[in-house]
């Protein structure tokens, strides 16, 4: 009877384990996300609808990204969220696999933001766009003339000294100088460099902070700076009804136009439900919560997010201005390894100023 | 049968280590190894090529700003130390010396309050209370002592204040355990044979708290020098330490062999100033 009673409980206990497993490889997927899917108003009801657990895991930047990668078993992930202009490495390192365009709503998205010399290789889609925006000029408008904010060269006079921050990464930052000195960020070389490195540190002395994204939210909201320069409707927006004076633009020479692409591993332990939150994240409803996540807000890909976006959202993300920002706006520099050696170390030299 | 007993006795003495020499084997030894394998290696064009060379090394001696970062930790560690130890001497004298004894708990208790909150925490509210429009310079305005906020906020003012804060109580605790146990006959002694009291501190209390001096002294460099978040909350990004070019490396470009490269010059600076200090101050009296 004991002996019985015995296998009886182990047979119940390894059915149990079986079928916990299973459920656990069923409902579950693991996402490398940044902050603002974190939101439960984002990512709950996804979950019910689908009866799926989310597990989500912050990074900042490719190269976190990678380095979590690196360090973890194939089948781990099943979403990664990522730089756009980041997708062809990720790609050609077999990172990211095949999802079927036929699956997502890419009509309904605005075309510069399909993206397919990123995402689309071999004919074949590996990422979508989910959110987008813009390093630019953030400010004050009640600390600064908002008519100065259109013309980027004003911070390299005089005119604000002291009172402004600047967003502590290369590659936008260095692409927006260029775009203020008239250059094609697409076209850089290192023979720029030398005329960029001239007006950056001319930059650095008029600059009070070099910030990280949470300093340069901080520096602005508390009146430490009047201007954050590479900031954007990223930093302004999520604040826009408590803090309607900080305000974003685009100037006359333009900004530069970020993107975070998603994409399913190629590797992936649940492919099915891997899509489906990608079909969701890019879906107009996934895309109003993501674009006004607490974390910060962005503008959405698919068009017809503007149905479920509130006049007062749509006019801290100037959502009417989309197609001419869009026309104005230039890509991250693209550099190869030598010329981003070379930028990195200008922005290194800069900081140490 | 002496032979059989001393072997058992070693195979008990090697079954007490083994866990201590695992852990340091799988927590220090390997992933030491393996940062100094990766320092070796190479990265080309986003992809790390396993070729064995010294470029990472060589970079770092060719490109002014890694020295410069190598410089900037060196003077902000050395100056954190030196206005802890300056700081945290006369609290850790009086609360040995001056404070009645039952009194001395609550003392140490509230002088190492502040290791209660979190280290990020402290950083920020340090900002808020340093920044242009912060508490400070708040009050500073409204009683009429200056005419415009001061900029300490973003500068290397602000990054030695959130350490020395912290480092003040790690000092007063390391110097007030030495002060206790001192005899209070040598001074005593001292004072009988004609010293005064600052002779009696310069030449008998000072010398023999110097091990404690030490330890703190040498506890608060290795800790500050290598911290990545004090500077980069309260530091404002205008000058780059050595932790903050090796965040860089990781976080931007995800260039491992030159962050391992970095770690170990850093790693050597902490070596050398061991040895300076084993050296000349006799470290081993601390014990």
């Amino acid at each position: 009877m004991k002996t019985s009673a015995f296998i009886s409980t182990l047979l119940c206990t390894v059915t149990g384990l079986s079928l916990s497993s299973a459920v656990y490889a069923v409902d579950e997927i693991n996402a490398l996300v940044w902050c603002d899917h974190t939101d439960p108003e984002f990512i709950e009801p996804f979950e019910k609808a689908n009866n799926v657990k989310v597990n989500l895991k912050e990074f900042e930047g490719t190269g976190a990204a990678l380095s979590i990668i690196e360090q973890s078993q194939p089948g781990d992930w099943d979403v990664l969220v990522v730089d756009g202009v980041d997708v062809p490495r990720l790609v050609k390192a077999g990172i990211l696999g095949q999802m079927p365009a036929e699956a997502l709503p890419l009509d309904d998205f605005f075309p510069e933001l399909l993206m397919e010399d990123k995402h689309v290789h071999d004919g074949k889609l590996y990422a979508v766009t989910e959110l987008f925006g813009y390093n630019t000029i953030a400010f004050d408008r009640t600390r600064v003339d908002p008519q100065d904010m259109t013309d980027m060269t004003v911070l390299w006079s005089d005119k604000y000294k002291g009172r402004i921050a600047l967003y502590d990464w290369y590659l936008p930052m260095i692409g927006l100088v260029s775009m203020g000195l008239g250059k094609e960020t697409a076209s850089l070389s290192v023979d720029d460099l030398p005329e960029i490195r001239d007006t950056l540190f001319k930059l650095k002395e008029n600059t009070a902070q070099v910030t990280d994204v949470v300093a340069s939210q901080t520096v602005l909201a508390t009146g430490e700076v009047d201007i954050l320069f590479g900031g954007g409707e990223w930093l302004t927006a999520v604040l826009s009804e408590e803090m309607p004076d900080l305000d974003w633009v685009l100037p006359e020479q333009g900004g530069l136009r970020w993107s975070q692409s998603v994409g399913v591993f190629a590797d992936a332990g649940n492919p099915e439900m891997a899509l489906k939150f990608v079909q969701y994240i890019v879906s107009p409803a996934g895309q109003a919560a993501l674009a006004t996540s607490s974390c910060y807000w962005a503008m959405p890909a698919n068009r017809q997010t503007a149905e479920l976006l509130t006049a007062q959202q749509k006019s801290a993300l100037r959502w009417d201005e989309q197609v001419e920002y869009l026309s104005r706006a230039q890509l991250y520099p693209e550099p190869g390894g030598e010329l981003d050696e070379a930028m990195q170390d200008l922005w290194n030299e800069m900081l140490q100023q | 049968m002496r032979d059989k007993l001393s072997r058992e006795h070693e195979v008990r003495a090697w079954r007490f280590v083994l866990p201590a020499l695992l852990w340091t084997l799988i927590f220090f030894v390997m992933p030491f190894g393996f940062m100094v394998v990766m320092s070796l290696w190479d990265r080309i064009d986003n992809v790390i090529v396993r070729t064995w060379n010294l470029n990472q090394y060589r970079e770092f001696l060719l490109k002014p700003y890694y020295w410069q970062a190598l410089v900037n930790s060196l003077q902000l560690t050395v100056t954190v130390t030196l206005v802890s130890l300056v700081l945290a001497y006369p609290l850790a004298w009086i609360i040995a010396m001056r404070v009645p004894e039952r009194w001395q708990r609550l003392a140490l208790l509230l002088a190492i309050i502040p290791f209660w909150t979190s280290y990020v925490v402290r950083s920020y509210a340090w900002l808020l209370i340093l920044a242009r429009n912060g508490l400070l310079n708040k009050a500073l305005l409204a009683t009429g002592l200056v005419d415009l906020p001061l900029e300490i906020a973003a500068t290397r003012y602000a990054t030695v204040t959130g350490f020395v804060h912290f480092f003040v109580m790690l000092l007063t605790l390391t110097i007030y355990a030495n002060l206790k146990q001192l005899s209070p006959n040598h001074v005593r002694a001292a004072a009988d044979l004609g010293a005064g009291p600052v002779r009696c501190f310069l030449h008998i209390t000072l010398p023999l708290t110097l091990p404690g001096i030490m330890v703190g002294a040498f506890l608060t460099f290795v800790l500050c020098i290598g911290d990545y978040i004090t500077p980069q909350i309260l530091g404002g990004g205008n000058e780059l330490v050595l932790p903050q070019v090796i965040m860089m490396q990781i976080s931007r470009r995800a260039d491992f062999p030159s962050a391992a490269a970095l770690s170990i010059v850093l790693m050597l600076v902490v070596s050398l100033v061991y040895l300076l200090c084993a050296r000349w101050l006799r470290l081993e009296r601390a014990r």
